[in-house]
């Protein structure tokens, strides 16, 4: 976030407006990805609520080597685990990703393509509409970040971690094997499902059902 | 490639881990396949909207909560 280090220094300085300014960049984010790892709505407030305290905490020796986001993140991270660890009938994310990549799942409804009969096997049959014409407001506007949150609490366990720290907390690859304790294999594979099903969802929110071309 | 393999190895594509011939192929499709093209965007598009900041996603009752917080810390000596 640009002036981030402007914003570190007047934390340091009790400002109570950059404090603010802090809560208002990431504290969306900071439930999001706190929700990904604990059981409710509410736990995951109660988490992040617990992060801006470790944050504060730590401010003062706060060294800038990783960036504000990445260390608020991580600070986030690490509470919501010990969390979720708490909870009754904990299953870890490597078991969570096995199972989930062990079923085969297609990215996109098969028969949105033309089947191996057609003059063009693989191909659209029901293909998908730009949502472009106007894409700011469109992906911006308050309902369509409502339905992707929705979209994102509804996909199962490890795709929803593996999305959100990628996506909403930009990890890199390594990082996100690192923190869930999953093989690479199944990062890519999770990510893969959960994007798509995200898509889907928007797709479906923003466009309706696709239309089919004439047989 | 054709739309039903482009799909399935979009995310390879985006996060920088195709070999070079599929995402030659990939691209070389793109060319040809407007859905394709719109395919693409929407995914990025969904990729982008996770990453967004919503400046605005913090129930005032949050909003209270941490600003107490705040103060507490300031008066405790910041520690």
């Amino acid at each position: 976030m640009h002036g981030d280090a402007k914003l570190v220094d007047e934390l340091r300085e009790g400002r109570e407006s950059a404090f603010e300014a802090l809560v208002a960049h990431y504290h969306a984010s900071m439930v999001r990805l706190a929700r990904s790892f604990v059981a409710s709505d509410a736990i995951a407030e109660e988490v992040a609520q617990e992060a801006w305290i470790g944050v504060l905490k730590g401010i003062a020796t706060f060294e800038g080597r990783s960036s504000l986001k990445r260390w608020i993140f991580t600070i986030v991270i690490n509470r919501a685990k010990s969390r979720g660890l708490r909870e009754v009938r904990f299953v870890p994310f490597s078991s969570l990703a096995a199972r989930e990549v062990s079923q085969a799942e297609a990215a996109v409804d098969p028969d949105r393509f033309l089947g191996p009969e057609a003059p063009w096997p693989g191909h659209w049959a029901a293909p998908p509409r730009s949502w472009r014409e106007d894409p700011e407001a469109m992906i911006l506007a308050g309902e369509t970040r409502a339905q992707l949150a929705r979209a994102l609490k509804e996909l199962p366990p490890a795709q929803r971690a593996v999305v959100t720290l990628r996506d909403v907390a930009g990890f890199d690859a390594a990082e996100i094997c690192n923190e869930l304790d999953i093989r690479e294999t199944h990062m890519r594979v999770l990510l893969h499902r959960g994007r798509s099903k995200l898509r889907a969802a928007l797709e479906q929110y923003l466009n309706g059902e696709p239309a089919r071309f004439a047989d | 490639m054709d739309c039903n393999e482009l799909v399935e190895v979009i995310t390879d594509y985006i996060e920088g881990r195709l070999a070079p011939e599929d995402r030659r192929r990939f691209d070389t499709h793109l060319l040809e396949c407007p859905y394709c093209v719109a395919y693409v965007e929407q995914m990025r598009d969904t990729i982008a909207a996770l990453g967004s900041v919503d400046v605005n996603a913090i129930e005032p009752s949050d909003r209270v909560k941490l600003v107490e917080l705040f103060r507490d810390w300031k008066e405790t000596g910041q520690r």
